[in-house]
């Protein structure tokens, strides 16, 4: 297995700027790998191992508060 | 993971749009743009009037006019013409752009003035108390129009077409990638280029036609939303109801403000 590959097999770290969040729920509804949930009204990252970081959570979340790594 | 900090005036934030507003994802789609054209933030200018949308220059770290209601266009032709080397991004709504501002919209288009205008069609008056816009479809409901709306909308990409514009695409943010293409290709065209972006208004309009939740007008979004690819093969039955995304004109002619230049050359040379 190269470095590369490797790498991409590394998990992803999904930060949540949870102060700016403010609960659209876009994220968790388009997640293909059902990796966030909601908690308290705030976007929480469930099953981090599950993601692929196919960024779409990040694209699409309007209040610049969730990051994929 | 992309830096849009970087880009923000981080201390406006959290900004001001509602939950599941998708005037955010617009945002990052233009500040993508941006840093994909590779073009200068010193030589950027973002011109805004009034609205939801118009809200967005005070989060951006470029420099940027807030004015007033309807006159973005008017300002922009300003700036543009005491100095055409500037990239000028106008940021407007339905409302702004074609019912206050509708004059001006068609005649910079007819011009060509080289601006990019980014028009945020949400179909409601956001700001104001979700009246009924240009673009509220027919049968939908808004605070002017309780029973549904019985008018007519605006096709604004068609209008801009028919006015002159030298480039018009339309997008949508629950397809944020090709948005993003859309801003950047009309970032990089002479001559007047609109984007029209269908974003969701889940307070003023979601609220009142049974999608007052923001992924509900993701999905009606998803739903309706089709890309010029896909149109090409789908049976006039299966367009119906549908809208058509992507690049919808992209040609090229002359520019006001070279024409300008030239004109005033030309009579200094007499």
């Amino acid at each position: 297995m190269t470095e590369e590959q490797s790498a991409s097999k590394k998990s992803a770290v999904i930060r949540v700027k949870t102060e700016w969040c403010k609960g659209c729920e876009i994220c968790v509804a388009f997640c293909p790998k059902d990796v966030l949930e909601m908690e308290g009204g705030k976007v929480k990252v469930a099953r981090p191992d599950d993601c692929i970081k196919c960024m779409l959570c990040e694209l699409r979340c309007p209040d610049f508060a969730i990051t994929v790594e | 993971m992309f830096n849009y900090l970087e880009y923000v005036r981080e201390e406006n934030f959290p900004h001001i749009w509602c939950s599941g507003c998708g005037d955010g994802i617009v945002l990052k789609a233009l500040i993508r743009a941006m840093e994909a054209t590779g073009m200068s933030r010193d030589e950027a200018v973002m011109v805004s009037g009034i609205g939801c949308s118009s809200r967005t220059p005070g989060y951006v770290d470029i420099n940027t006019l807030h004015t007033t209601h309807g006159r973005a266009i008017p300002f922009a032709t300003g700036v543009k013409h005491a100095n055409p080397g500037l990239k000028v991004i106008v940021v407007t709504g339905d409302g702004d752009a074609t019912a206050i501002g509708g004059n001006h919209f068609i005649h910079a288009a007819r011009r060509n003035i080289d601006l990019t205008v980014l028009l945020y069609n949400n179909y409601i008056y956001g700001m104001t108390g979700g009246q009924c816009s240009p673009t509220t479809p027919i049968g939908y409901k808004a605070s002017t129009a309780q029973f549904g709306n019985i008018e007519p909308t605006f096709n604004i990409s068609g209008l801009a077409i028919a006015a002159g514009a030298s480039f018009v695409a339309r997008a949508d943010v629950y397809n944020a990638k090709q948005c993003e293409k859309m801003i950047g290709l009309a970032l990089e065209k002479k001559g007047f280029s609109l984007v029209e972006i269908l974003t969701p208004c889940p307070t003023a309009f979601g609220r009142r036609n049974k999608m007052a939740s923001p992924v509900k007008l993701m999905e009606w979004l998803r739903d309706h939303v089709v890309s010029g690819a896909k149109w090409e093969k789908l049976s006039e039955e299966d367009r119906e109801g549908k809208i058509r995304s992507g690049i919808l004109i992209d040609v090229d002619k002359p520019e006001y403000t070279e024409e300008y230049k030239k004109l005033t050359e030309k009579l200094r040379a007499v």
